[in-house]
């Protein structure tokens, strides 16, 4: 339980310098959980299949508000399909597919939210902006 | 008050290491062995599909059955247990006004009045009402602290048909002037429908003094078992609705092309009853009845006012609704200066704490007030002076888990 709420976790809950509206962007989603009320927009800005910048509006829980931070500090400055790999990986270490810490290490702060995948009622919490994330870029994709 | 708590055997669980403190009874309750053992009982002893067979098994599945409606109706003060319709839960209740007496009764250019703080479960199927029907859904918006303003009962006019509210709001716990608000809608000529699901459990219900026209209720907020809710309805009004669902048990002649009904209320009562549930209300009756509700109050206001007490010395806690104990029945809504009421309940419930998160199934009011999501304690019959003392030193923690230096 402690080490739920880590430094880590609460330093990504607190710092705001990725929650504010981007002038210029390419792609916005919503995401919302209804059973808990996490809410948030995300928005990107592709430029040539790059992320050249990324941020979120909304509001929620500590959980949901850190894991957008993290996976944005995450994303930001790479290519859209290895964005997507990311997410993928993320969501496959919530949902205990990837295990092996070596790999998982590539997520950088966000292994922090590993221990989320014993507490089912915060799943939805900790996946929520990756969710919103891999749904945006899916469309983009088909949309082409 | 003491010694009910060994009839409740789910009080001595162990959760993440610690005693259980079990403060969301506004969702639910727990069930003391009495309950238990009644539904035991039934099951070992007389199962049979109620008013359908010959056999002694059905027959004593029936008896058990009408006599849980007998208590019932005893329980609320209602005329006759035909007046009593045994549904789901409050839920289904609600909808079946809303279905067999809204859609049919309502019209264009006609209102219903409802205050912002309803649960969803007494707003939605009114916003279905007024969609179908063309009437227009009134809010009454309260004022600050939740009670109702002079302005707010000046919306109870002649196009009013329905006036809906609940007796106690599950979000500010406050006990409402049920009395005034339907003397006010039959002024006017509309009816009144009452949502009991945070007043039964805690306070008489007497609908032939309340006069109201409808009343609906959980069983499983109330010590009985979940699938059984109850409908009242005046049986003048009940005896001219349409029925709600069709099909076996609710009819009297059925021929290839059409059907009569049977009486009110087997009319509104399709399909095999849950006769189990009906037993465990019966019994979930009369535990509260040996108690009464006198001593109930009194214990629900000393835990409130205590619990109160100790959150209004922490500057971080802000209270929803009313800050006086004597307006509220054991429920107490509140948020934490920069913690989500998620994450609230997740460290709460790490020391064994289980308290509501969220939206509490009333978004309109949270967004009346800007407050998106907010944390809920609510008491019942089972809790103590020991266990607020324990979560109001809780409490502080949580801001101290989240980073905070206070
Ligand atoms: C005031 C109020 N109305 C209606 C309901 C709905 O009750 P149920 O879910 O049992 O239908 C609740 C339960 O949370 C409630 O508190
Ligand atoms: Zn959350």
């Amino acid at each position: 339980m402690n080490q739920l709420y880590s430094d880590i976790i609460l330093e990504h809950n607190q710092n705001l310098s990725n929650k504010h509206e981007l002038k210029d962007f390419t792609l916005q989603e919503h995401g919302h959980n209804p059973s808990c009320g996490d809410d948030i927009t995300l928005q990107a800005d592709i430029h040539n299949g790059i992320v050249r910048d990324a941020a979120y509006t909304g509001h929620g829980c500590a959980i949901s508000q850190a894991s957008a931070d993290m996976m944005i500090d995450l994303i930001k400055g790479k290519p859209t399909a290895e964005a997507l790999r990311l997410v993928n990986l993320f969501l496959d270490m919530i949902k205990r597919k990837e295990t092996d810490d070596a790999k998982l290490e590539e997520l950088e702060d966000a292994i922090a939210l590993k221990n989320i995948s014993n507490m089912p009622a915060r799943v939805k919490c900790a996946v929520l902006a990756w969710h919103t994330l891999k749904d945006a870029l899916e469309k983009k994709e088909e949309n082409r | 008050m003491n010694n009910v708590r060994k009839d409740f055997p789910i009080l001595t669980k162990k959760v993440n290491g610690h005693q259980l403190v079990y403060f969301d009874n506004a969702a639910t309750t727990q069930k003391p062995y009495q309950v238990i053992h009644a539904i035991v009982d039934l099951l070992e002893h007389y199962n049979g599909n109620p008013h359908r067979g010959a056999h002694t098994l059905s027959m004593e599945a029936t008896e058990l059955y009408d006599e849980a409606k007998q208590a019932v109706a005893r329980f609320i003060n209602a005329r006759s247990a035909d007046e009593i319709i045994f549904v789901r839960n409050t839920t289904e209740a609600l909808n079946l006004v809303a279905r067999s007496y809204g859609e049919a009764n309502l019209h264009s250019g006609d209102k219903i009045v409802i205050p912002i703080s309803e649960h969803h479960s007494d707003l939605v199927p009114w916003q279905r009402v007024a969609s179908k029907t063309g009437a227009k859904l009134v809010y009454m918006y309260l004022d600050e602290e939740g009670h109702f303003t002079d302005e707010d009962l000046a919306k109870i006019d002649d196009h009013t048909k329905i006036v809906a509210f609940a007796a106690v709001s599950n979000v500010l716990g406050m006990k409402r002037p049920v009395e005034k608000i339907i003397k006010k809608a039959h002024q006017v000529g509309a009816i009144a429908v009452l949502d009991g699901a945070q007043s039964a459990p805690h306070m008489k219900s007497d609908v032939q003094k309340w006069d109201c026209d409808f009343y609906a209720f959980s069983g499983h907020k109330m010590l009985g078992s979940a699938g059984t809710g109850v409908l009242y309805g005046k049986l003048e009004l009940l005896r001219n609705m349409e029925p709600f669902l069709s099909g076996g048990d609710m009819i009297e002649y059925v021929q290839e092309q059409s059907t009569t009904f049977a009486e009110v209320p087997f009319k509104f009562e399709a399909g095999t009853e849950n006769v189990e549930g009906a037993v465990a209300l019966h019994a979930a009756i009369d535990y509260l009845e040996a108690i009464g509700f006198d001593a109930i109050e009194q214990h629900e206001y000393e835990l409130t006012r205590h619990c109160m007490e100790g959150m209004l010395k922490l500057p971080y806690i802000h209270l929803l609704g009313s800050k006086d104990p004597k307006e509220k029945v054991g429920v107490i809504s509140f948020t934490i200066d920069g913690v989500h009421p998620h994450d609230a309940a997740t460290i709460l419930d790490s020391y064994g704490i289980a308290i509501r998160s969220g939206h509490h199934c009333a978004q309109p009011l949270g967004h009346h007030l800007h407050v998106e999501a907010s944390n809920r304690v609510s008491f019942y019959i089972y809790n103590t002076i020991e266990e607020v003392d324990y979560f109001l030193s809780k409490l502080p923690l949580v801001r101290k888990q989240m980073g905070f230096k206070d």
